[in-house]
């Protein structure tokens, strides 16, 4: 199975400043490695400041509205994240338990997979995209 | 958590932590008592009895504050007991007693510190030892290196518990009977041991990812358990391009899981597959690991697990089947030929000259291995002829060669498919 791992920003990532932060750099770097070393990690990216990012507003009707970053309470938004396989969400705990964070709260989540939708997902949608697929299989 | 089972330590819950904070640190924790103890059998013994201490323990005292330093420490404790029991029994217990008290105990070199990593790579090098056979380093390997219980390794390979312990048993045995070093190989010695250890990695993937007998077409559980294994001896192993190739080439076939069976359970074959359901993550991955390979090496013939990494990529990058490079995997399959001769090599570039140059030019190179023995009762043989006479309009052979591989397959999805296409013809 897979989590996903979705750490928090702070104030200091929002500003981009990174200047006070040398010794959490190298203990997360070290984190990264044992990572690594157990076969776990899929992928893990840390996020630049909401400044640099958009978000895109649904209306009711589906119009769209584009709002620019930044964004207001740096302790809502997320800032980084790691997809990991494991074999259980216990052992996905015991992982996050040994990382270096102080003074946040680090949410796991498990990436869904198809059975997670099977019966939920209605049969003719289903089976309208299985007809397209053999249509475009004819063409090609 | 409710209040009401709060108040009570939560039985369940500090087993399954038991079982996490295991998971994460046994390899470790055997590594590094088998370099102190220069037993990897009495490593494995001592590191279970801490486990299964922690099973006892920590539901009463609930889980210590670092799990894994508590386990290390049991162990340690159950070694120094043992080592004391055994100098009292030899009448020695003075001058053992004294030496103790001297020397540095030594297993206060067990440490989470940087040679514990060796220790694991000669963890890994010990388990896939040749003196072993196949079955007995698969076992060996998923018990000491993935962490995994006996009972898992039986149910992945449908065997007996009792069977499977037995046979961890005897594998161990095996290794202290053949005074086996508990070290990782150097010079000429360590490509070919390096080669079992691939080997044994990807016989687990493989029982994983297609299970040759009984209903069940994937034990996906294997297929993670082997590019774990496979990602941590890239990790360990960073310079040997095939440990990389092996990786990108387990990550790229396991992209295509979800996609490879459809509602009924029926198989679905890598052309006719919907790869908007292949796993884009592990085909990044994949794709990452190859690259990392060709630039160790240089090139991308250095192994077999680089090329067949190669050939899965060519399949990966194809966004829609008829993108497919088939002139580049007729080529590589040619390389790999070359590299190392196998009459199912051969079999698999005639396939992609028939995707490249049309069944005509193909049908001679299959032809050709009608009667080599060691395909006698390969049922692809018959499936891929079955394709190429069906392709070229000869349905009454095509439909003989489909029957002949349907009663030759011991899997049931894939009989199902066959009978199919002997139908249709």
């Amino acid at each position: 199975m897979r989590v996903m791992v979705l750490v928090k920003a702070n104030e200091d990532s929002e500003r981009g400043d990174y200047s006070g932060h040398a010794e959490e750099f190298a203990a997360m770097g070290k984190y990264n490695e044992e990572l690594r070393k157990a076969g776990i990690m899929l992928a893990g990216e840390g996020l630049t400041p909401s400044s640099d990012g958009k978000r895109v507003a649904f209306g009711e009707d589906g119009a769209t509205r584009v709002i620019d970053g930044p964004f207001a309470e740096a302790k809502e938004l997320v800032g980084g994240f790691w997809i990991w396989q494991v074999s259980s969400m216990d052992e996905a705990v015991e992982w996050l338990k040994r990382a270096p964070f102080k003074g946040t709260s680090v949410e796991l989540r498990r990436v869904a997979e198809a059975a997670d939708f099977e019966g939920q997902i209605p049969q003719d949608l289903i089976d309208a995209e299985q007809r397209l697929r053999d249509q475009s299989g004819q063409q090609g | 958590m409710t209040p009401a089972a709060s108040a009570a330590p939560d039985v369940g819950a500090a087993r399954r932590t038991a079982e996490a904070v295991w998971r994460i640190e046994s390899a470790r924790l055997i590594a590094g008592l088998a370099r102190v103890t220069g037993d990897v059998g009495l490593a494995e013994d001592l590191a279970q009895d801490a486990l299964v201490a922690a099973l006892e323990q920590w539901p009463a005292t609930g889980v210590p504050d670092s799990p894994g330093a508590w386990l290390t420490a049991v162990a340690r404790r159950r070694y120094v007991d043992g080592v004391r029991r055994q100098a009292v029994f030899d009448r020695k217990a003075e001058q053992i007693g004294r030496e103790l008290a001297e020397a540095e105990d030594p297993m206060d070199e067990i440490e989470f510190d940087a040679h514990v990593e060796d220790d694991v790579l000669r963890l890994i090098f010990t388990a896939c030892h040749p003196v072993l056979s196949r079955d007995a380093r698969v076992a060996l390997t998923l018990k000491l290196v993935a962490g995994l219980s006996t009972e898992q390794i039986a149910r992945a390979f449908l065997v007996s518990t009792p069977t499977m312990a037995a046979r961890v048993t005897r594998a161990k045995k095996a290794l202290g009977d053949a005074r086996v070093p508990f070290e990782v190989p150097v010079g000429a010695e360590l490509e070919a041991r390096l080669a079992s250890v691939l080997e044994v990695v990807y016989l687990i993937f493989n029982e994983g990812y297609a299970a040759t007998s009984g209903e069940s077409w994937t034990r996906g559980d294997l297929c993670e358990e082997a590019m774990r294994l496979g990602r941590m001896l890239a990790a360990f192993a960073p310079d040997e391009p095939e440990v990389h190739g092996l990786v990108a080439l387990m990550e790229i076939q396991a992209s295509r899981i979800p996609a490879r069976t459809g509602q009924d359970g029926a198989m679905i074959t890598l052309l006719d597959q919907d790869r908007s359901r292949w796993d884009r993550l592990l085909i990044t991955h994949g794709l990452e690991s190859l690259a990392r390979a060709r630039s160790l090496s240089g090139s991308e013939v250095s192994g077999p697990y680089v090329l067949q990494a190669a050939l899965a990529a060519c399949h990966a990058r194809a966004l829609i089947a008829e993108d497919t490079d088939w002139t580049r995997i007729a080529t590589l399959y040619q390389v790999l030929a070359s590299l190392s001769p196998s009459p199912v090599v051969e079999l698999n570039r005639a396939v992609a000259v028939a995707m490249a140059d049309g069944p005509a030019a193909a049908l001679p190179i299959v032809d050709s291995l009608a009667d080599d023995p060691a395909l006698r009762h390969y049922h692809l043989l018959s499936s891929v002829r079955g394709d190429l006479l069906a392709r070229l309009g000869r349905n009454a052979e095509a439909r003989a060669e489909f029957e002949r591989a349907a009663a030759m397959t011991a899997n049931a999805a894939e009989r199902a498919h066959l009978l199919r296409r002997a139908a249709a013809c």
